[in-house]
């Protein structure tokens, strides 16, 4: 067993991650593998410190189409990985064949260890999955509905029940236990949907576009719900909404057509595609002043000045090899005495970084 | 089991959580109505010693209650949980293939049996009206029912059969509605037309569900037509499990 394998290793990206030890397991007892026990000992152990899903070369073609083309990545235990691309990127292929819904048509994937095609029902056992569109029984009452459910992933009825006041508790749908779901608002349904996700306790929670047409409300309170579970379990969300990865995913995997297209930490990928921290800010001086006072800073590659209304200036100071002088800027005006109304440093939204991602790749082909 | 059990739950549930179990229930119910009202006069015109269930049995609407029902019944299995999604989330739990199909399956020939019930409520009305115990035999009604059941179970498997293979339940209650017809109309009167070649004659009244179900009528259980009724929805659960593992074939 390779133990630098969970983080990150891409097939054609490049980026790797560090290690990341799983839940519960400390990173020695990985680097020692076995510590001398038995077979059975060893099996159990590779099921928990293998990564929660692995994809080596995953291919789907329909007839006429390439879905999927050749994907591999990994996830770890505990990680929040959003899945990020345009309508008809390969997401929800991608879901479905890790949920064990589709077969590939090549390449390998598995979770928790298991094949997601030889061993379909230890797969699903581990998994739970919200498909697309949250599809719900729609003429059942909530509670009724999340019993069922747990009963076809094999809870007994005491745990069951438990399980079902459980999960309304933490999705907050105690007070509409008892109404039947079609009545409900698509806010409560998709609550519904996480609900039975949850409801087996399972390791790996994969939503398939969790607030697609929520109102701004509802969007919130399923990103908050999300948040929280990202907390226990292990999470894989696709969306083609870029402030949603911002926002609760601390990995994003971007595809496009069915490939991966750049795959990092949120916060690094932001900065890596970002304008090398350039700092902005508005003053009230002369011109020629603030280009003198900053150009010949060590830290600084270049000085651009813009008259704004009034006494301001719109100042953009391009620092040197990404260094961040925000507080370099302000020291130094304050130094000269002038007011400054803002200061800020630009970065790429993902949104900028996906469209500039995408972009190049149309180029491509 | 636990899985099986908690399916035929749903299924049967579903039936009554939407109009359509009702809808059905209350077309059995007009139906079936009628054929007595039929049976009633015939036995007051012509007093005779059939046993009333033969007698129903040929009315008309008896054929018409199964024909017609069985793909209302059916027509939702598969294909209202396809169109929904909700086939998505059924199959991505541990639940096996067969333990759907054959939930499936179980839900609809319930319902399908339960909306032949008021029927055996009926006919022992009429005997305590009429007071002719002899035309209501216990032993002949047991025999009529277990007819109906097997009728039933082909019907539905070909039904569920149907719905597996569509997203649209119109299309499936269609289809299922041909098979159903094409296979009676195959043994209905298969001399009427005097066209057949002479050796397809036999092997069709082999299939006539009309000689069979006469057969049943009069108390009689033959094991050849068991046979056929549970080979038959046998084979077409078959299918039916052939298209659902389809999914998983590349």
């Amino acid at each position: 067993m390779d133990a630098e394998l969970p983080g990150l290793c891409l097939g054609d990206g490049g980026i790797r991650e560090g290690t990341r030890a799983p839940r519960g397991v400390k990173k020695e007892e990985i680097r020692n593998g076995t510590n001398g026990e038995g077979w059975l000992g060893l099996a159990a152990r590779m099921q928990l410190t293998a990564p929660m899903i692995e994809v080596h070369d995953l291919t789907k073609r329909y007839p006429g189409r390439t879905a999927v083309d050749g994907i591999s990545f990994t996830i770890g235990r505990g990680e929040v990985v959003g899945f990020l691309g345009p309508n008809g990127a390969g997401k929800s292929t991608t879901l479905r064949i890790l949920s064990s819904f589709l077969p590939a048509t090549s390449g390998t994937a598995r979770v928790a260890g298991f094949d997601v095609f030889r061993e379909p029902d230890e797969v699903r056992r581990r998994i739970g999955y919200m498909p697309e569109n949250n599809p719900l029984h729609l003429d059942m009452r909530v509670r009724e509905y999340l019993k069922f459910r747990a009963r076809l992933k094999g809870l007994g009825w005491r745990r069951s029940r438990e399980r079902v006041d459980a999960v309304l508790e933490q999705c907050g749908l105690v007070d509409v236990n008892s109404r039947i779901i079609g009545q409900l608002s698509k806010g409560y349904r998709q609550r519904v949907g996480l609900a039975d996700a949850l409801v087996h306790e399972p390791d790996l929670i994969i939503l398939d576009e969790p607030t697609i047409g929520l109102d701004p409300h509802q969007i919130r309170s399923v990103r908050a719900l999300v948040k929280e579970l990202a907390q226990r379990h292990t999470v894989l969300l696709s969306t083609h909404i870029l402030s949603e990865v911002e926002m609760t995913c601390s990995r994003v995997l971007i595809l496009h057509r069915g490939r991966i297209l750049a795959a990092d930490r949120t916060k690094d990928l932001e900065r890596r595609l970002s304008l090398d921290g350039q700092v902005i800010a508005e003053v009230a001086a002369p011109a020629a002043m603030l280009v003198e006072v900053f150009r010949d800073l060590p830290e600084v590659e270049s000085v651009e000045v813009q008259p704004m209304d009034g006494a301001y200036q719109r100042l953009s100071v391009q620092p040197r090899n990404g260094v961040d002088v925000r507080e370099l800027v302000y020291g130094e005006i304050r130094a000269q005495g002038w007011t400054m109304r803002e200061l800020t440093r630009s970065r790429h939204t993902l949104e900028e970084i996906f469209i500039h991602l995408t972009r190049g790749k149309v180029r491509e082909d | 089991m636990r899985v099986f059990m908690a399916l035929v739950r749903r299924e049967l549930g579903a039936y009554f959580n939407s109009l359509t179990g009702y809808v059905v229930i209350a077309a059995v119910l007009l139906l079936t109505g009628f054929g007595l009202l039929d049976l009633v006069e015939r036995i007051r015109d012509q007093p005779n010693d059939v046993p009333v269930t033969e007698l129903f049995y040929q009315t008309a609407y008896f054929w018409l209650v199964v024909l017609l029902s069985s793909p209302v019944i059916t027509m939702r299995s598969f294909a209202a949980e396809k169109a929904s999604g909700t086939y998505e989330s059924l199959m991505t739990t541990p639940v096996g293939d067969w333990q759907v199909v054959l939930a499936k399956f179980a839900g609809s020939l319930g319902f399908y049996l339960l909306a032949w019930l008021p029927l055996a409520g009926t006919l022992f009305a009429l005997r305590q009206i009429t007071g002719e115990a002899a035309l209501f035999e216990p032993r002949v009604i047991a025999a009529t029912f277990t007819g109906i059941a097997l009728v039933g179970a082909l019907f539905m498997a070909m039904g569920c059969f149907a719905s597996a293979l569509t997203r649209s339940d119109i299309i499936a209650a269609m289809v299922s509605f041909l098979f159903g017809m094409g296979l009676w109309m195959l043994g209905y009167r298969p001399d009427a037309s005097g066209l057949l070649p002479g050796w397809a004659l036999p092997v069709l009244e082999q299939l006539s569900m009309t000689r069979h179900m006469e057969d049943f009528a009069r108390g009689l259980v033959v094991g050849r037509h068991v046979v056929f009724y549970v080979s038959t929805a046998w084979l077409f659960l078959f299918l039916t499990h052939r298209v659902v593992q389809s999914r998983r074939w590349k």
